[in-house]
């Protein structure tokens, strides 16, 4: 076999490599892709296609009731907020270890007809004091946290304290 | 006092490093013996600097020196000396000492092992080394400064993070580390040939044990980080296709193919530019991974410094670094001519459609990690590509990867039958399909477990009969195969130990595709059942330890009437830290996993989450055979001496 017949093969096999890869991520973008949601998000426009995305903002303070589902397993309720908009979560599992009420949380799960959120996953980071970036997000374009004055105010304000500035996109 | 010394000896290894880089290189390219043979010294001198920096680090923290920040944010007087002294590289600021330090160690190896190297490649070498060197140590002085203190002195630390003081992740970051930067002296090897313009056998016999080391070692990192999350997150699972966990993923992925690529280099002087190309992205990869995990930019459960300002330093690394080394290829890469030429059925194009398939594993994985950050930037919209994700796009390119596993070592070089190779397989093949069908029978439905185990068979089947095969097994006297078996270079023995290794760890995956669990809320007395086993609570109680007072269940496990095992889940709380762990109690029988993990407590009942893992261990497992491989493969004759110079590679250039 000559040498440019097999670099044109190298080339091929290549292409083929890279031409299945791209293939089978965009396939599978298609059905995999993972949208984040706040609460005021929701509000604003339902997810209609019913597929299952990521809800964040902080678990608002006092609202954590423990509860039996209907199936006999364990399970929590609590209301997620960012602000102007809250939706309640409902959760049959082991909550995280820094699951705190009034501290930032990211949930993934569906809507349910109710207009609540039954969650499959509940996510809490290893360090106490770290914000979830797209809570952090959701809460400055809800316009009731700047992160650069310091931490956040004490969730049980959220729903009355006044907008500090001026609502983003 | 200590710790002024430590940042001085930093300060110091930063100059040292900043002469390894120019002299040698220079010497080199002038052909300039005296300052050539002055690499050796300097790499050595640089990690004599480090090393003392890094034992000011560990000293700081074991006496926990209160006036130095990094201790104070990370550590505590009440902490086990263990995690006293793995706190000093559990965080950002230590790590990255421990990173320089184990750079510093690459570059005293190759100053010590390398004496038989050509003099002008040992200095290149050594140069590029320094320059990557030179980087991280500005890094570390500019930004993250380990020895910063506070004053007044703080009455107390703040202790490390709970869910870190455990023996698993102590040696977690070293091992990780081990394989990073162990890629960073496979880098080095390629940007001196680049700018040698030669690659010849003995340039892929030196990258050969070099990525070996740095792929056992990144095996046996990812591993054991993995098993941590396994017992310590208590989430269940041992793979969640986290940003971070990609991070390690993508370097491991990248030196599994230079691992193979280097081998025909070495053996038939063919896929040179290719190899090359390969190293310098296996040490892309692994700046990434450092840049991922540090900047912040993506969102990962194990959140590390998120401070932008570090993110940008490492990402203007990476930039000048991969972008000076793909510059250079580009530049120079036509000078690496290919000698051996080969048709498209033969050990080469094996190991050509093994790098294929690898590289586009990669680049899968490469896609969906940094997809959410570019979505972020480019789109402004939010969005996480989770498992479902991954699994789906790199499950059909891992198929046919394993599939040509086993066919590969078969094949001999520059030209095969593969018909042969597939016939003197044809018992591996049928095993795995029977195992296949067995498992697809018992457990009914789910068809991923059922292939899994199939290709778990087909590559340990493989393996052995590669070995069965070189040593005649089927064509002599049982006896005299047995001595050519033995007698077979460990690195045959050791491609095919580490082969097995990941079918074990296949079998292991698939067996976790089968793992059930479930969520009950227990009072004292009442049981539950899961996976024919009876778990029965039978008290819950408080228990102290030396920083932590914890609530522990017992979980009494029956298996008709005879009892199997008991389980003590607890829930954690560290007051210095003021947080909660759990602490998943797991009884295992290598065949399986029983886990239990103890969750809230509400009027009189616990809620539990059980869990059946068949074949869990095996995962973990099988990573150590795949490095227990690597040692072999590395203790061949042949990897320790070093090829004679060919002719023509005199001292100068």
């Amino acid at each position: 076999m000559t040498r440019k017949r097999r670099r044109l093969m190298m080339l091929g096999l290549c292409a083929l490599g890279i031409g299945t890869a791209t293939a089978l991520t965009l396939t599978a973008f298609q059905d995999n892709l993972v949208f984040f949601r706040s609460p005021s998000d929701i509000a604003r426009e339902a997810p209609r296609d019913g597929r299952a995305f990521r809800l964040g903002g902080l678990v608002e303070a006092g609202s954590l009731t423990r509860e039996t589902a209907a199936d006999g397993r364990p399970a929590a309720r609590f209301r997620v907020t960012d602000g102007p908009h809250t939706i309640t979560v409902t959760y049959a599992g082991v909550l995280p270890d820094l699951f705190r009420e009034g501290q930032g949380v990211v949930a993934l799960g569906r809507l349910t007809p109710d207009g609540g959120f039954r969650a499959s996953e509940v996510l809490a980071r290893h360090d106490e004091t770290y914000m979830p970036p797209e809570v952090a997000d959701a809460l400055r374009r809800s316009g009731h946290w700047n992160p650069s004055q310091g931490a956040a105010p004490p969730a049980a304000t959220w729903n009355t304290a006044p907008r500090s500035t001026r609502a983003g996109g | 006092m200590i710790p002024e010394l430590g940042h001085f000896a930093l300060a110091l290894a930063c100059a040292i490093a900043l002469f390894q880089t120019v002299v040698p290189i220079w010497g080199a390219q002038r052909g300039a013996a005296r300052a050539m043979a002055l690499a050796p010294a300097l790499a050595t001198a640089q990690l004599i600097a480090v090393a003392a920096g890094f034992g000011a680090l560990i000293w700081s923290f074991v006496v926990n020196d209160t006036t130095v920040s990094a201790v104070v944010a990370n550590s505590h007087s009440a902490k086990p000396l263990l995690y006293k002294i793995s706190g000093a590289w559990g965080n950002h600021e230590g790590s990255m000492v421990l990173w320089v330090l184990i750079l510093a160690l690459c570059g005293g190896a190759v100053a010590g092992f390398g004496r038989n190297l050509p003099s002008a490649l040992q200095a290149r070498v050594i140069g590029v080394l320094g320059a990557i060197a030179v980087g991280f140590h500005a890094f570390i002085l500019l930004t993250s400064n380990p020895f910063d203190r506070v004053w007044p002195p703080a009455a107390e630390g703040q202790g490390l993070n709970p869910v870190l003081q455990d023996p698993g992740l102590a040696f977690h970051p070293p091992l990780l580390y081990l394989g990073y930067v162990g890629y960073a002296v496979t880098f080095a090897f390629a940007i001196a040939a680049l700018l040698e313009g030669r690659v010849d056998a003995a340039w892929g016999r030196w990258v050969r044990p070099w990525s070996l080391a740095a792929w056992s070692f990144l095996t046996l990192g990812i591993a054991l980080g993995s098993w941590w999350a396994y017992y310590e997150l208590g989430w269940g699972g041992f793979w969640f296709w986290d940003p971070v966990e990609n991070a390690s993923l993508l370097p491991w992925l990248a030196g599994a193919a230079l691992l193979h690529s280097a081998i025909v280099v070495e053996k038939r002087e063919a896929l040179k530019t290719w190899t090359v190309l390969l190293a310098i992205l296996a040490f892309a990869m692994s700046l990434l991974g450092t840049f991922l995990v540090r900047s912040g930019v993506l969102n990962s459960v194990h959140a590390f410094a998120n401070d932008p300002a570090r993110g940008l330093f490492i990402l203007v690394l990476l930039m000048i670094y991969v972008g000076g080394a793909f510059a250079l290829f580009g530049w120079r890469a036509g000078r690496l001519a290919p000698i051996g030429i080969f048709a498209p059925v033969s050990r080469e194009g094996a190991l050509v459609l093994n790098n294929l398939l690898l590289c586009s594993i990669l680049a899968v994985v490469l896609v969906g990690t940094l997809y959410p950050m570019f979505a972020d930037i480019l789109m402004g919209a939010r969005i996480s590509v989770g498992p479902p994700f991954f699994n789906s796009a790199t499950a059909p390119l891992a198929l046919p990867l394993v599939a040509a596993m086993a066919v590969g070592p078969m094949l001999p070089w520059k030209r095969a039958g593969l018909f042969g190779a597939l016939q003197r397989l044809w018992w591996a093949m049928a095993a795995a399909l029977a195992v296949a069908l067995i498992a697809l029978l018992l457990t009914g439905s789910p068809v991923w477990p059922a292939i899994g185990f199939g290709a778990a068979i087909w590559v340990v089947a493989g393996a052995a009969a590669d070995i069965l095969d070189r040593s005649g097994a089927f064509r002599t006297t049982a006896r005299n195969a047995f001595n050519r078996a033995r007698n077979l270079p460990r690195g045959a023995w050791g491609a095919a130990l580490a082969h097995a290794g990941l079918g074990v760890t296949i079998a292991g995956m698939a067996g976790m595709g089968l793992a059930t669990d479930t969520l009950v809320a227990l009072r004292p007395g009442e049981r539950a059942r899961l996976a024919g086993y009876e778990w029965r609570l039978e008290s819950v109680r408080d228990v102290a330890g030396p920083n932590w007072s914890a609530r522990r269940a017992t979980v009494t496990v029956r298996d008709a009437g005879a009892t199997v095992t008991v389980l003590e889940p607890e829930r954690r709380s560290f007051p210095v830290a003021r947080m909660t762990t759990t602490e998943a109690a797991i009884h295992t029988n290598i065949f399986r996993d029983l886990y239990a993990v103890l969750g809230e407590e509400r009027d009189g009942a616990a809620v539990l989450r059980l869990h059946h893992n068949p074949l869990a261990p095996w995962i973990w497992l099988g990573a150590l055979v795949m490095a227990a491989g690597g040692a072999l493969s590395l203790s061949d004759r042949r990897a320790r001496v070093a090829a004679p110079a060919p002719k023509g590679a005199t001292q100068t250039v």
